[in-house]
């Protein structure tokens, strides 16, 4: 039931927050916050608890379409367990960096973010196949809307072609899941969209690396990998802040959090097939788009080309499939989601201050801000792997798995943490460092870090520290999980072999 | 034969129509009152509507070789009721103002439901033209009716003479093609040709004749490339005959069509199945790719509603590889689904439009939902769900169609549902968009009246049954199940 009440509070919450925009314009954020921190304390109820079934913390289920054993299935094991965790995370750091820059249309603004929410936490738990889908797509929708209205000068455009290229991704997974059922009911005689049940089909043939295509390309679409990655420059670009930090910080998480959970799992023969391709993609992620990232002026798609830069870890990590790698993955998703998120709040304060996100006009701020510009070196370090932070750890683990899958690649890929620091410090040099240049804009704007913004990056800088430092709080929520998961694999693979 | 009392029972529906469309004609001819035949015929149709449901669950016969009372011409025949019904609903305020006779307008409706009726409960020849011409007749009149109306900036006259001319001319392929195949089989009511077709004339005769056949009932579906006079007429046509045009004869159609090719099995020759696969590619792709053109909402409907039927076309094929009726069902979800969100774009735009002035520029609708959100909502509810996206009953009805094609196996018409299907969240986002700028000027909408109220209620039901539909479909699915089974 827990999990159920996650998502309601979360849809509810939205409807609230809409309504009471007509009561007082300030209204909405309050209700949202409560929301989001309701939530929050229901996950945390959840660290406790030991798994009870198979794994799975908690869990619900109930007929939902009975003409084609459609369930309305939610699950929570410790993979899922930090993934919601990260959300309602940043889902407050997305309402306080909301509080102020939002001034129009608050009920619609914070409903869109609470429906968004709850869809994200809705993929993080779903265990039927229908409702993954379902929820999926319901997590888009708002923030389409979330761009489209309150984004910036180019918003239509950049709105249009995120919802497009997910969409169209998104339907090549549902034919994908589709086949999968149509392979269960070839199998076992019934219609059946449950995971567990879905695990079991055999899938290999000739039709098995297309149906696992269909999954890699709507995951990789969202994680994303070079080539599906050209939406994410501009709707990061054009998003308001908030808006940035949910989809850099827990949207692209989702497609990760599909790849470990569907698509190997799903086609563990395929899949290994296609890992030295995977690699070979997350490879030219890393490199390329740290390359595309030195060449930007403009902070925010500078953050977003990092943003897929990093993600390639988390892909290679995933593709070498074995524990090491996998913890990896997951720790660079979680650290990820709190630096690039810090990262995009920053650039969203700073055009919010001096209405530039050119990097052209800046210059010299250390002096006139001293405590962002503090922030801002801390998250870049962070953000380019510096030991003692959760990037660190996390890279490092993708790292070291890879290098037993695949030494070639893993090499090449270990040359991103160079380049990360190259465009970090670059970045670092030309915006705070030199002499002050405020030419281009109103030098009164320019104020420093209020109390409320150090504490919501101070509350990120903690949650960085611990990840750097004692990361085993984390890895052991998730290697339960992953050990199934690659045990379940292996057991495939091998009985797979062991067949003439 | 009919030789009692209760053989007249099945057909409760159709009569309960006649006889409102007998009394409309009565009425008109007495005393002219607008309120009064407004009340008759939605009366009238609402309780064919609730006749029709409630005998769902027990009739099933054969009544005379003309018409087949089944589970599944029921559920249409509620559902055409129930279309019909909403529609006159909505044509009630918008031709209130009308400086001209109004009243006939709602007769026409009435008499075109009753070929409606008879054209979803056809299994026979002549059933189906009489149902179809009936239905044609009286929409040529729907289209046309504000002629004489000076501030009608339309061109009523030009839709409804590109119709008449070019439906005139399907009907008459139609009945060629019935012709031929009554020449081969000797009898006039649906059966099957495959067997036919070695003892009889050959291949080639029975292909010409489903050829002429199935390209006049393409037409009246506009289907690409028999396409072509949609968007004219469906701009050209006041709003609540676009909406009839674009829902029920649509519908009643591919029921019949369904019908025809299930008991024929026209699809096992393998000209007839290639046919229909180049004419789903081609609508799916032409109506989706000549939307992103248009700026005017009732063509992209049009285009739009090409696509769909593109769609279901999909799954008649599907119909034909798959045992078991997973592709009816998907087609007759869809049409329903099909028919609430077409319903519910037309009736937003008709809720704020007259006879006099039409809004179906999208321009006039900028910035509309900071006006009236709620009237917003609703239109975005309707465009998501035509765009297939969830939460919407347009999302169940498309699972389906891609639950049918992966069954059959049709990749390459999957990979097409999907290229359009993605193409076509452009226009209707593009669409969304505009809801959502800053209103530019203060457009003069026609203030609501308490003639209005009753569309606002309509477009209020649309809306739940669209998400109710949307989330949980179970107990229309099994209603959907339960009817195909008898099919």
């Amino acid at each position: 039931m827990i999990l159920l009440a996650l998502i309601v509070v979360l849809f509810l919450g939205g409807v609230l927050a809409w309504l009471s925009e007509a009561l007082d314009p300030k209204f909405p954020r309050f209700v949202a916050l409560i929301a989001v921190l309701i939530d929050l304390l229901l996950m945390l109820s959840l660290l406790g608890a030991d798994a009870e079934d198979a794994g799975w913390i908690v869990q619900l289920n109930a007929e939902w379409m009975p003409r084609f054993g459609i369930f309305f299935h939610l699950a929570a094991d410790g993979l899922s367990i930090l993934m919601m965790v990260l959300t309602a995370f940043l889902g407050v750091i997305a309402i306080a960096s909301a509080w102020d820059e939002i001034t129009e249309r608050t009920g619609f603004f914070y409903f869109n973010l609470l429906w968004a929410l709850a869809g994200i936490i809705g993929v993080f738990t779903a265990l039927d196949l229908f409702l993954f889908f379902f929820f999926w797509e319901v997590m888009l929708i708002p923030m389409y809307f979330i761009i489209a209205i309150w984004g910036h000068e180019n918003k239509n455009y950049a709105a249009m072609k995120f919802f497009i290229f997910t969409q169209i991704s998104g339907m090549l997974m549902l034919v994908s899941i589709l086949v999968l059922v149509y392979l269960h009911y070839v199998q076992f005689g019934s219609f059946s969209f449950a995971y567990l049940d879905l695990l079991e089909v055999n899938t290999s043939g000739a039709i098995e690396m297309w149906v696992m295509l269909g999954f890699f390309i709507a995951f990789s679409t969202k994680l994303p990998s070079v080539p599906f990655h050209s939406w994410l420059p501009d709707a990061h670009s054009q998003a308001p802040t908030a808006g940035s930090v949910l989809l850099a910080g827990v949207l692209l998480k989702t497609g990760a959090y599909g790849l470990i959970r569907f698509a190997v799992p799903f086609f563990p023969e395929a899949s290994m097939q296609f890992a030295p391709f995977a690699m070979t993609l997350a490879v030219i992620s890393i490199l390329y788009c740290a390359k595309l990232a030195f060449a930007q002026t403009d902070v925010k798609r500078l953050i977003a080309y990092t943003s897929v830069s990093h993600m390639g870890f988390v892909l290679l990590g995933i593709y070498a499939w074995n524990e090491q790698a996998l913890q990896g993955a997951v720790m660079t998703m979680l650290a990820h989601g709190l630096s690039a998120a810090a990262l995009f709040m920053l650039a969203g304060g700073l055009q919010h201050r001096i209405h530039t996100r050119d990097m052209e006009h800046m210059g010299g701020f250390w002096a006139k801000v001293p405590r962002l510009s503090f922030v801002a070196l801390f998250f870049s370090v962070a953000a380019l792997g510096m030991p003692g932070l959760g990037n660190f750890v996390g890279e490092f683990l993708a790292l070291l798995g890879a290098f037993q899958a695949n030494i070639g690649l893993t090499v090449a890929a270990a040359f991103g943490l160079i380049f990360a620091s190259v465009y970090s410090l670059w970045v670092i040099q030309k915006v705070f460092h030199g002499a002050y240049r405020n030419s281009d804009f109103d030098d009164a704007r320019l104020h420093d870090l209020s109390r409320r913004e150090m504490f919501y990056f101070g509350a990120m800088m903690i949650g960085l520290i611990w990840m750097g430092m004692y990361p085993q709080s984390f890895l052991d929520l998730s290697s339960v999980p992953l050990v199934d998961l690659l045990s379940h694999t292996e057991q495939l693979l091998s009985a797979g072999s062991g067949e003439p | 034969m009919i030789t009692s009392f209760n053989d007249l029972l099945p057909i409760m529906p159709l009569l309960i129509v006649t006889a409102t469309s007998v009394v409309l004609m009565l009425m008109i001819g007495i005393r002219r009152s607008y309120i009064t035949t407004g009340f008759i015929a939605i009366t009238g149709l609402l309780l064919a509507t609730l006749v029709a449901a409630s005998m769902m669950s027990w009739t099933n016969q054969q009544l005379t070789p003309l018409l087949i009372i089944d589970q599944y011409s029921l559920l249409f025949t509620v559902i055409v009721c129930a279309s019909a019904m909403v529609l006159a609903i909505l044509s009630f305020p918008y031709f209130f103002e009308l400086g001209d006779e109004k009243e006939e307008y709602l007769l026409l409706l009435v008499v075109a439901t009753i070929g409606a009726i008879v054209m979803v409960s056809s299994n026979h020849f002549i059933s189906t033209v009489l149902g179809l011409e009936t239905l044609s007749m009286s929409l040529y009149g729907m289209v046309a009716y504000p002629l004489h109306v000076e501030k009608s900036a339309k061109f009523p006259l030009e839709a409804s003479v590109k119709y008449l001319v070019l439906s005139a001319t399907a009907s008459g392929f139609i009945l060629f093609g019935m012709a031929l195949i009554y020449a081969q089989t000797g009898t006039l009511s649906f059966s099957s040709l495959t067997a036919l077709s070695v003892t009889g004339l050959g291949d080639a005769y029975t292909i010409v004749a489903l050829l002429l056949l199935v390209s006049g009932m393409m037409f009246k579906l506009s289907l690409a490339p028999f396409h072509m006079w949609t968007p004219d007429v469906y701009e050209g046509a006041p709003l609540p005959a676009t909406a009839y045009l674009a829902t029920v004869a649509k519908m009643a159609m591919f029921v019949v069509l369904l019908r025809f090719i299930e008991t024929s099995e026209a699809l096992n020759f393998d000209a007839i199945l290639i046919v229909f696969t180049l004419i789903a590619v081609a609508s799916m792709l032409a109506g989706n790719l000549l939307a992103l053109l248009q700026d005017n909402l009732k063509r992209i409907l049009a285009y739009s509603s090409i696509a769909h039927m593109g769609y279901l076309l999909l799954a008649l094929i599907a119909g034909h590889y798959v045992v078991g009726t997973i592709a009816i069902e998907a087609i007759s979800f869809y049409l329903i689904a099909y028919v609430i969100m077409s319903l519910g774009a037309f009736a937003v735009a008709s809720v704020i439009s007259s006879s006099e002035k039409e809004f179906d520029s999208i321009e006039e609708y900028q910035g509309l939902f900071w006006r009236n959100p709620w009237l917003a909502s609703a239109f975005i509810a309707m465009l998501l769900s035509l765009a297939g996206i969830p939460l919407t009953v347009g999302f169940i009805g498309k699972f389906y169609i891609f639950l049918g094609g992966v069954e059959a196996s049709l990749w390459v018409l999957l990979a097409v549902l999907v290229l359009g299907s993605g193409i076509g969240l452009y226009y209707y986002l593009r669409i969304i968009y505009r809801l959502f700028m800053p209103a530019e000027q203060e457009q003069p909408y026609r203030i609501a009246g308490a003639e209005a109220v009753s569309s606002y209620a309509v477009l209020a039901i649309l809306v739940f049954l669209l998400l109710l539909f949307g989330i949980y479909p179970a107990p229309i699915m099994s209603i959907v199940a339960m009817a195909s089974v008898t099919f």
